[in-house]
């Protein structure tokens, strides 16, 4: 048996919870979201409706995003109730 | 053998017969759709979850369609699982059963053959099992009731064997062994205990290991995965060896992969598969009594193709005559017909072998043992007179 | 464990069940609804698929975006895979001591209201404890945007395009909810990821019946309804607040809308942002526009009747 039938386990399982986040969807992005951290006040609304999810709360509780995987819809930027993420151009 | 007294025979239905076995072999979950002539196994093994002598999930599906995709999804968990179906039944599984071999699977399925639609008919033939043969399925034909109690347990047995994972198809002839009831030799259910214990599956659906089952692959990775099921079936005759082997000490019986009657100076083989081979080897005793040198193989188990096992027994025949309970229209040859000629142009015997290929008993058309000397006869002249052999298929029994 | 009534963000928070690289489009709604389903969901927790935009984005292999144990076996048979395991895992804990598990399929709208409606229809009849979650996009977008039995009336797919003799698909909406309903099961309801609160709370009803229960929720498809990937959650919210998605449940038969929507937005304010229903404002589809209307009101009038009766 070759080296790569063993390396596929038995009805081709995938052994490895979340690696999908080894692939870096940031690379499809046309606009960047930016964060306006003056203006955050860490509700997360933006983290709840990320379809990603690409957002993460930092230690004082606002956001900052996950560019290797945040794909640039923006819809982040759309449902902020402060207006604190503004897209823009790569 | 003793274990042969006639006091511990019990009379069963060969369906009765793999419902006993089946609830021997202490399954964990039984799907299944009710369909003539299946029926009486279904109906046993609810009556034994019922009564709680099987402690089993009867899932009660609304489709065969659904039977094998509860099945599939059950045996992904490690749970022991067994089904039974027929026909269109068979046939309406057909997209889930490369999905039970191909996420390796080891569930045991018992297939009561019969006819496909149209017209309607509920009778023995293999059709059903037929087209579905390329399925990646094991699939084993028992001749009586006591093969079909046995195979359930050897079947189990090579399914769950950790270098097969493939789920097994034991395919036992509709009405013709479905509801015939002979006495079954059948061991203690300490013995069944032992010689299956419960499955225990290396990877299963749990969250103590999270992983993704049936995945999406892409030109880069599918043909490498699908390449598994012909790797496990390669390894299936040898496995299914060391478990008949295992079983024969236990019981004193032991099937191979085919059943061969006096195949060692036959000069014309007689090929054969299901309910079909009693009949055969009463006519190749006959025929042996007029002096034709008749044998008989009776293929046992058909996927995969037993070629090993075969040649052997045909090697110095001189010609084969293959009998098909099925069509395989527009073919060259019925489909164990084309398994028997591929292997004999792999074995370079096909100039020696020539094979008549008969298409036979469809929709539960009987053929006597009288239709079989005849056909015998036949060809033992022409070998005999040199003369060449007829090709093709014929169907034999039709109506003139 | 996660069983109380989800009243904060920060609740979910941590909870995720899914990694980010899966291959969904920028913006899905399918995937902002599956996220929000899987962080309010109990576990330990088995995920089951039919095949779908959901089952393919999220598992090329070798990967997987999913935490948790994934099956897949076809388009039409999630609610009876998520029945095998379910009755599985029973005997398996009664026999063996194993663990059991909440189950929740997802299935597009495609895979349940038409080739995975029996499937589904058997697998509430038999009463296995398992969340169904229909993520509706109201097209079969994963084969491209072909209109299916949840597509509305009027909207233009690749198989009910916008022609000069017939205009979009000219059928109604199938009334799946209803469907279901009549199977008599403890829970079923809809949801949209734009009312998350709403979403997550039902989830954790759902699963707190000892019996199957369903979720029907709306999935801006931005490729398929053609809007920016931007507005995926105004689009969901604009379903709501024009009463084309009624927020409702039936629980143990018990009609209620969960979320009132006293002064409705005009339906046009719905179809205008979505280039597969804004041909119905054009004077020429008047009638059919008015039709769908009706669809919509009849609906929220019925559903507010019964709401009433149980309340």
């Amino acid at each position: 048996m070759s080296s790569v039938e063993t390396a596929i386990l038995p009805g081709g399982i995938v052994s490895r919870p979340g690696s999908t986040a080894d692939y870096k969807t940031g690379t499809w992005r046309v606009k960047r979201p930016v964060v306006d951290l003056n203006k955050c006040t860490g509700c997360l609304i933006c983290w709840i409706y990320c379809p990603e999810p690409a957002i993460l709360k930092r230690e004082d509780g606002k956001i900052e995003f996950d560019y290797e995987h945040c794909k640039g819809c923006g819809i982040c930027s759309e449902e902020c109730p402060p207006k604190a993420i503004s897209m823009v151009e790569e | 053998m003793s274990l042969l007294q006639p006091k511990m025979l019990r009379p069963m239905s060969t369906s009765e017969a793999i419902a006993y076995a089946v609830k021997q072999a202490n399954v964990d979950v039984i799907a299944a759709y009710p369909i003539t002539p299946q029926t009486i196994i279904v109906e046993r093994l609810s009556e034994y979850v019922n009564n709680g002598e099987l402690d089993a999930e009867y899932v009660a599906v609304e489709s065969e369609h659904s039977a094998m995709s509860a099945c599939v999804a059950a045996s992904l968990t490690g749970a022991r699982v067994f089904t039974s179906t027929a026909s269109q039944g068979l046939a309406l599984m057909h997209e889930v059963l490369y999905v039970a071999s191909s996420l390796r699977c080891p569930i045991v399925m018992a297939i009561a053959n019969r006819a496909l639609s149209a017209p309607i008919n509920i009778h023995c033939d293999h059709s059903d099992v037929m087209g579905s043969r390329d399925a990646g399925w094991v699939h084993i034909f028992v001749e009586n009731g006591q093969q079909a109690y046995d195979r359930v347990f050897q079947a189990f047995r090579l399914a769950e064997d950790e270098d097969v994972l493939l789920p097994v198809g034991i395919n036992l002839d509709g009405f013709f062994l479905s509801h015939a009831v002979e006495g079954i030799a059948t061991i203690s259910d300490s013995k069944a205990a032992t010689f299956l214990p419960p499955r225990k599956a290396k990877y299963y659906v749990d969250s103590s290991m999270p992983m993704t089952f049936g995945a999406f692959a892409l030109p880069d990775w599918y043909f490498e995965i699908k390449h598994q099921v012909a790797i496990a079936m390669e390894k299936v005759p040898k496995k299914l060896e060391e478990v008949e082997k295992l079983y024969y000490q236990m019981t004193g019986r032991i099937y191979g992969h085919v059943g061969a009657y006096k195949t060692e100076d036959a000069e014309v083989g007689l090929v054969c598969a299901g309910s079909a081979a009693g009949t055969a080897k009463y006519a190749v005793s006959r025929l042996r009594e007029k002096g034709i040198k008749a044998g008989l193989l009776s293929i046992r188990l058909f996927r995969p193709f037993p070629v090993e096992s075969i040649l052997p027994h045909v090697k110095d025949m001189r010609a084969l005559v293959v009998m098909d309970r099925a069509m395989s229209p527009g073919a060259p040859s019925a489909p164990i017909g084309q398994d028997i000629k591929t292997m004999l142009y792999d074995a370079g015997l096909r100039r020696n072998i020539p094979v008549v290929n008969f298409v036979y008993g469809l929709g539960g058309r009987d053929i006597s043992a009288a239709e079989f000397e005849e056909i015998v006869t036949k060809v033992a002249k022409d070998v005999k007179a040199r003369r060449r052999i007829q090709r093709g298929t014929i169907y034999w029994g039709l109506r003139s | 464990m996660l069983v109380g009534e989800v009243k904060s963000i920060r609740e979910l928070y941590g909870l995720d069940l899914i990694a980010p690289g899966h291959r969904a489009c920028a913006g899905c709604g399918a995937l902002v609804g599956v996220r929000q389903v899987l962080m309010a969901s109990r576990r330990p927790l088995i995920v089951v698929s039919a095949t779908s935009c959901l089952e393919v984005t999220s598992t090329p292999y070798p990967q997987t975006m999913w935490k948790v144990p994934w099956v897949h076996l076809l388009f039409e048979n999630a609610a009876t895979a998520a029945s095998g395991i379910e009755a599985a895992l029973k005997v398996l804990s009664r026999k063996y001591g194993r663990q059991e598990h909440y189950i929740i399929a997802f299935g597009g709208d495609g895979g349940t209201f038409d080739i995975g409606l029996q499937a589904l229809s058997g697998a509430l009849e038999r009463g296995h404890r398992f969340l169904y979650v229909c993520y509706d996009n109201e097209a079969y977008m994963n084969t491209g945007i072909q209109r299916s039995g949840a597509t509305p009336l009027g909207a233009a797919t690749t198989t009910s395009p916008v022609g000069t003799k017939i205009v979009g698909k000219t059928q109604q909406k199938k009334d799946l909810l209803e469907i279901v309903a009549a199977h008599r099961i403890p829970y079923a309801a809809t949801a949209s990821p734009s009312h998350w609160k709403d979403l997550a709370n039902k989830v954790r009803k759902a699963q707190s019946y000892d019996g199957p229960s369903f979720i029907h929720l709306i999935a801006p498809c931005t490729r398929g309804w053609y809007f920016d990937p931007s507005q995926t959650i105004k689009v969901a919210r604009l379903a709501v607040e024009t009463r084309y998605w009624p927020l409702y449940e039936v629980e143990n038969g018990r009609y209620r809308i969960t979320h009132p929507v006293p002064n409705p937005k005009p339906l046009e304010e719905f179809l205008k942002v979505q280039r597969r229903l804004s041909h119905l404002l054009l004077p020429e589809n008047a009638e059919m526009l008015e039709r769908l209307k009706a669809y919509v009101n009849e609906r929220w009038e019925r559903l507010q009747r019964l709401s009433v009766c149980f309340a």
